[in-house]
């Protein structure tokens, strides 16, 4: 009984988390706005921690503003489903309790992200969200998949967070202080010219976390872990870090480096679109949702990137429609994953060809499933419309082309996702499997988290998020704008029904046919356009090769050679003068009368 | 005359006791060892008597000549080294000390030659110490005088002899 | 005599022959010290004395070393120098 307690204890303990954020965001936003029309920005809580001069400080403190409450809502909210699901996907795992602990340790990383009130705090927690990363995917460690996953999860984001503390070291010393808001004397001392790479490298580092090109190879490997993990860190919490820094920074950019800030928009552009379209010829479902995943971060980072001022009204929509985006994905991906999670339990596999049919065995699932990619494919009135309307109308105020190409990204988004719930709930079945597992639905603990998911993606929708949430901090009321949204419609409803015709029927002619006229672009975009291999072939060739193989050929035989070579002479010294101590009395006579001699022969001369 | 007799007399127990001396250290038998330092010693008791000092002399035969080397061949007798030939030293050994030894001597006789001796000065002839007067300063406290040295002295041999029979003792 | 009694030292096998080497030594200096009072000072007794003194102590203590070379020569059967080298370590 011992093991569960952990896992209710850690459930009661969210459930605690979760309803003390709702109170604190229910009086947050119900509290009246300041004269300026914004939101309070409270710090309930600032010490200073470590101090480096008399000016510069890392401090530790809670920062409750607009985003920051918003957050709060997002990561206890699918934590605690995470929680209520895992304690029937875990039942029975070797390591429950140590599991359970993990996803404390985690959800506290990130809320302290989140409430940080200086960037050194943030990066504090961000490591800290970085190491319970590596202990959940590396879960089963005995697998040598996961540890070598859970290595490249690690590796890789730490690789970016040195961009990410060189950034913050830059900013620091050029901005005169670690908080949000650096000192404006010595921005016009000559620190301003500075902000642009103090925060680009910063953005490397969000970028890291966030899985953006080339930056997003651990991702799909990341999907060793348990998937109740992949629901919550690398679905709706973890990987948003990044995008959430962009957005604390997000003042910044717009004053002192614009520039940057498009750089943010075309990375997330490219990686949007490259995610795409490996996500289209993916067969493990679970890379699929990463693929997916990386995709709608990379709008995010989209929304934030075409932002040109900080006034909603006259170009600074994206940050509203990023965040609010953020907080709709949140909710269906992790949904998505919730449901995968459910199928693989009942089939023992990852893979489509061991699903299809499955729409007669687990109804529960298949509806979760159907809600939640209407809503990722931006179909009313399912909240991912909404928030992806509002991507779509700032990237085309931002440029044509920009709007267009996030258009047809979006497109793609629904075919894939169609593609695999077709896969999965209906195509070809394969029935042996079917025969031997009789696949069913799960019990409660892990359906309810689904049914309350499915029905907060339904919802959320309908929020006014423009009132809590702008770039300026004023209420903005958010009107859809009829051409951008009959155009995502229809290129929604479109990809729907191409989707439908390829997939829907027991086999797939059309789709195989396709694959084989296409097919080097089909075995490049199967294997994730080898990027992976590019990244082996640096690391094990030019890196360990010219730079690792000397250094430690240095190490072994220099550095050791020299400390081997001082013992090694210490040791024939002594050899050489062992004799001396022979035991014979009369050498030792001799060697007292030669020094008694010497001594004369001194005093004489 | 007796400046020249001195003389002549002073050079042959020189020449005896330095023959004998080489000869204690080269021989091959112990024995015959033992012999030679008897005879040095009672050359050096020679050497006393011509200096005039015969209580010294008296004392040095009867101590040195007389007990040391008895002791000497007594000790050879009991660990039955007495037939034996010593063993040949080895080359470089033998070699090693006759030239430190050689040139030892060497250097202690350039210090003494060279170097200048005062003389004593008032050239009279000393007259010898009497016996008597040997032993009132033997016992005397005053300065120059060695009672405490003689008192020492005792007490260390019944140290040595009270040690020797511990050492020498029968398990 | 004393460069005698060095030689000899170095040179010999059988300890009792080092302990006639050193007694060689002893004599040398013994007779040393009574030439420099007699013709350095020769109003004084000191030398003499000393000498008197050195013999006497001479003796002792080479009644105590051949005390020690018997217990040797029970235990290790031998008083060859070459037989006693073994040192405790």
């Amino acid at each position: 009984m011992s093991h569960r307690a952990a896992g209710l204890v850690g459930t009661l303990t969210l459930g605690a988390v979760a309803a003390m954020s709702y109170l604190t965001a229910f009086l947050y936003f119900t509290a009246p706005r300041l004269a300026d029309g914004t939101f309070a920005t409270l710090i309930p809580v600032n010490f200073e921690w470590l101090p480096f001069t008399s000016t510069l400080s890392i401090d530790m403190g809670v920062l409750l503003d607009p985003i920051s409450v918003m957050m709060l809502i997002v990561i206890s909210t699918v934590s605690l489903m995470v929680h209520i699901y895992s304690f029937g996907y875990m039942k029975g795992e070797r390591g429950f309790q140590r599991y359970y602990s993990f996803l404390s340790l985690f959800s506290m990383s990130m809320l302290g992200l989140v409430l940080a009130t200086n960037i050194f705090q943030m990066y504090v927690f961000w490591e800290l969200v970085g190491v319970s990363s590596y202990l959940l995917i590396g879960f089963f460690y005995t697998r040598p998949a996961a540890i070598a996953a859970s290595k490249k999860a690690f590796i890789v984001t730490r690789f970016a967070d040195l961009g990410f503390l060189i950034g913050i070291l830059v900013y620091s010393y050029y901005g005169g202080t670690f908080s949000f808001h650096p000192d404006s004397s010595m921005l016009m001392a000559g620190g301003a010219a500075m902000m642009p790479l103090a925060l680009g490298l910063m953005f490397i580092g969000g970028a890291g976390k966030s899985a953006m090109f080339p930056l997003h190879i651990w991702l799909p490997d990341a999907m060793e872990g348990p998937t109740p993990v992949s629901a919550l860190i690398h679905a709706a919490t973890m990987v948003v870090a990044g995008v959430y820094l962009v957005a604390r920074m997000f003042p910044l950019f717009i004053v002192y480096a614009p520039g940057v800030l498009h750089i943010v928009a075309y990375v997330g552009a490219f990686t949007a679109f490259f995610a795409a379209s490996i996500a289209c010829v993916q067969s493990d479902i679970k890379r699929v949702l990463a693929f997916s995943t990386i995709s709608q971060i990379g709008f995010m980072m989209v929304a934030l990137g075409v932002c040109t001022s900080l006034d909603p009204n006259l170009g600074g929509l994206g940050y509203m429609a990023s965040m609010f985006h953020l907080f709709t994905h949140a909710m269906f991906k992790s949904l998505l994953f919730l449901c995968a999670g459910c199928i693989i339990e009942q089939v023992h596999s990852n893979e489509m060809s061991a699903m299809g049919g499955l729409r007669k065995y687990m109804p529960v699932t298949h509806i979760a499933f159907l809600i939640a990619c209407l809503a990722i494919s931006g179909i009313p009135p399912f909240s991912g419309f909404f928030s992806k309307d509002e991507i779509l109308t700032a990237s085309f105020n931002f440029s044509p082309i920009m709007g267009w190409v996030m258009a047809i990204i979006a497109g793609m988004t629904a075919f894939y996702m169609f593609r695999i719930y077709f896969g999965i709930f209906w195509g070809t079945e394969n029935k042996e499997l079917h025969e031997k597992l009789h696949p069913h639905e799960n019990p409660l603990t892990m359906t309810i988290p689904l049914v309350i998911l499915a029905g907060i993606t339904c919802v959320a929708g309908f929020i006014p998020f423009g009132q809590f949430i702008s770039s300026n901090g004023q209420a903005y009321h958010i009107d859809i704008e009829l051409s951008t949204a009959l155009t995502s419609i229809i290129i929604g409803v479109v990809s729907i029904a191409l989707a439908t015709f390829m997939y829907v029927r027991p086999t797939q002619p059309v789709a195989d046919s396709l694959a084989r006229k296409f097919k080097e672009l089909y075995t490049a975009a199967y294997h994730r356009f080898y990027v992976d291999e590019v990244y082996q072939f640096i690391t094990h060739r030019i890196i360990f090769g010219c730079i690792s193989t000397p250094i430690a050929w240095i190490d072994r035989h220099i550095i050791d050679g020299l400390l081997n070579f001082s013992a090694w002479s210490a040791y024939a010294t002594s050899d050489s003068i062992r004799s001396l101590q022979s035991g014979r009395v009369q050498q030792y006579a001799f060697v007292f009368l030669l020094g008694a001699l010497a001594l004369i022969l001194l005093l004489i001369l | 005359m007796g400046a020249t007799f001195e003389t002549i007399v002073f050079g042959v127990l020189a020449m005896f006791i330095i023959v004998m001396s080489v000869l204690t250290v080269t021989t091959g038998r112990i024995v015959r060892s033992a012999t030679y330092l008897l005879f040095v010693l009672l050359g050096t008791a020679g050497l006393y008597f011509l200096l005039g000092y015969t209580f010294l002399g008296s004392v040095q035969i009867m101590v040195y000549a007389g007990g040391v080397v008895v002791l000497y061949v007594f000790s050879i007798l009991l660990t039955s080294g007495a037939g034996d030939k010593a063993q040949k030293a080895r080359r470089s050994r033998l070699f090693a000390g006759l030239v430190t030894s050689v040139a030892g001597a060497a250097l202690v006789l350039f210090i003494t030659m060279t170097h200048h001796f005062v003389p004593a000065t008032g050239n009279e002839i000393p007259v010898e110490t009497g016996i008597n007067n040997i032993g009132r300063m033997m016992i005397g406290s005053g300065k120059y005088e060695y009672i405490l040295p003689f008192e020492a002295v005792s007490i260390f041999l019944l140290a040595c002899i009270v040690g020797a029979l511990l050492i020498a003792r029968k398990r | 005599m004393m460069f005698a009694g060095i030689y000899g030292f170095f040179t010999r096998h059988n300890m009792l022959a080092m302990l006639i080497s050193v007694e060689l030594m002893l004599n040398a200096t013994d007779i040393n010290f009574a030439v420099f009072n007699r013709f350095l000072f020769p109003a004084m007794k000191e030398g003499y004395f000393f000498s008197l003194f050195s013999i006497a102590i001479s003796a002792a203590e080479t009644a105590i070393a051949i005390a020690i070379m018997i217990n040797i020569y029970r235990n290790v059967r031998s008083i060859q120098t070459k037989d006693i080298e073994d040192m405790k370590w």
